[in-house]
């Protein structure tokens, strides 16, 4: 009998025990899955519950109702991989492995900035990356009297990095419904050139900040928070003062990643772009947000790798070479506030375009266009993720690769 | 989008950024970094070459990596690149600037 060894349960990890428990032969393979927690978020909604638009029990179920009865189901704490060695120590046992897949993620990591995690954490400084950043944050905002709100970013790469953006639109929003939108001073702050980055993104939405009466500022690396002035300080000594601060913090892989060895300085496993083979080992694979591929750290990139890495565990199983077939291609819903949202589709190579989704010419989905049919997308998004996503089905008429065909190129 | 640098065409993004690292040359450096106001030193050099580096190596670029790149700190960092010095010294380096997915 030999060994497949998942690590981690989460949306890559899922998708993967899915796609592989029907392919590899059972009487050969034993396929087991590790992770430490017990609840399975819905990440996505973690953007909504600040919000009062999701309630905390539609974005979490137990884990163990989406992963297949043929899989060996361990839920205990990652101590570290020897992958010189295939084996995996848990707390109180150890694995040998044949083939392994990382799927362990990133998550938020305050402590990198100096005075984030500090008195205020949770008070006026919150996250809403987590389960426990996004209650907190809905909490606040319920009596929270206006004054104030500065929406920023620590640096790239994060997780869904359209989030932030979401955010301020949607709490643009939220204060005009509560009838106090004049009460809140909204700004973005990004470390990056601009609230946009790329030119057709930028050529296209550009006036959505100034519609909102949003302020940006740009180029501001955070080298600390000030606990007594409430400001956030850069490196170049520019300030921005807050009443409420909304960050998103460095993001990093899990730490067990580091204990092994096996990341970058970020704790992200160095991966082959195309094939999601780890660099330095044969017998691993990464997917998800564990990895340090170019491509975003979302859900649906998962989603398109997962389809890549399950022919390619099959092609190493048989000798084959691999297929250099993966993409980077993204999909994602990005909600802009009044009901409306955007849809964008990209890849590695091709920023994203204008035009129509899935169907060229047709639709029903706009691209990089504000519309409610792609608002009610994003909220149909949370049922297919977990009736669909998660179980490895493949969504209909949209393919692992990007396709150019409705999208206007120049 | 093209840039005229030294009569040489050189194809950049719609916000001057090389698409092709390997066009770069030293004389172009000198002339973006000209164009912004910037006249490189033997420390310049050593930080462009050294973010060169970390593009080929697949490493996302941010101050945090400046940090510990153990050539500058961040405080001459934005001496030597004021303004914005990630964005001025990627252009000035021939890589892609920093950027999120839209």
């Amino acid at each position: 009998m030999k060994n497949l060894v998942i690590l981690g349960a989460g949306t890559s990890g899922t998708m993967m025990a899915n796609h592989l428990v029907s392919k590899l032969p059972k009487k050969e393979w034993k396929i087991t899955i590790v992770d430490q927690y017990k609840t399975h978020y819905y990440q996505p909604g973690f953007l909504f519950l600040p919000f009062d638009i999701y309630t905390e029990d539609q974005v979490k179920r137990v884990g163990k109702k989406f992963i297949p009865k043929n899989v060996n189901y361990i839920q205990k704490k990652i101590e570290q991989i020897f992958p010189k060695e295939n084996k995996v120590e848990l707390e109180d046992e150890t694995l040998q492995y044949d083939i392994l897949i990382v799927a362990t993620g990133c998550k938020i990591a305050p402590q990198e900035t100096e005075g984030m995690k500090g008195e205020n954490w949770r008070k006026n400084v919150f996250d809403f990356y987590t389960y426990e950043g996004s209650l907190a944050l809905r909490n606040k905002l319920r009596d929270w009297k206006g004054g104030k709100m500065v929406v920023h970013f620590t640096e790239m790469p994060i997780k869904c990095p359209v989030a932030p953006l979401e955010f301020v639109f949607l709490a643009d929003s939220y204060f005009t419904k509560k009838g106090m939108r004049d009460k809140v001073d909204l700004t973005y702050v990004t470390p990056l050139g601009g609230a946009f980055t790329k030119p057709k993104a930028t050529a296209a939405l550009s006036h959505l900040m100034k519609e909102k009466n949003i302020n940006v500022v740009t180029d501001f690396n955070i080298e600390r928070v000030d606990n007594e002035k409430n400001q956030i300080v850069d490196y170049g000594d520019t300030t921005v003062d807050f009443d409420l601060l909304v960050t998103v913090p460095t993001n990093m892989g899990d730490e067990v990643i580091a204990r092994s060895g096996m990341g970058d300085d970020l704790n992200y496993v160095p991966t082959h772009h195309n094939t999601l083979q780890s660099l330095d080992h044969d017998n691993v694979f990464v997917i998800g947000d564990a990895t340090n591929i170019p491509a975003s750290k979302a859900g649906s990139v998962a989603h398109f790798a997962s389809e890549t890495l399950t022919d390619n565990i099959l092609l190493y199983i048989d000798g084959k070479p691999l297929k250099e077939e993966f993409d980077g291609h993204a999909n994602c819903f990005i909600e802009t506030g009044n009901n409306k949202a955007l849809l964008i589709d990209f890849n590695y190579k091709y920023e994203p375009l204008e035009g129509t989704f899935p169907i060229a010419g047709i639709g029903p989905l706009k691209l990089l266009k504000e519309s409610i049919f792609n608002h009610w997308g994003k909220l149909a998004f949370r049922w297919i993720y977990w009736n669909m996503l998660l179980k490895g089905i493949p969504i209909p008429m949209v393919s692992r690769n990007m396709s150019l065909k409705g999208k206007k190129i120049n | 989008m093209d840039l005229n640098i030294t009569g040489i065409r050189l194809d950049v993004t719609e916000d001057g950024y090389l698409t092709d690292l390997s066009h770069w040359n030293k004389e172009i450096a000198l002339e973006i970094a000209k164009e912004n106001n910037i006249e490189l030193t033997d420390k310049h050099w050593e930080v462009l070459y050294w973010i060169q580096e970390q593009v080929k190596n697949d490493v996302a670029l941010s101050i945090r990596g400046i940090k510990k790149s153990g050539i500058i700190d961040i405080k001459e960092f934005y001496d030597l690149f004021p303004g914005g010095p990630l964005k001025i010294s990627t252009k000035i380096a021939g890589v892609p600037k920093p950027k999120s997915c839209i």
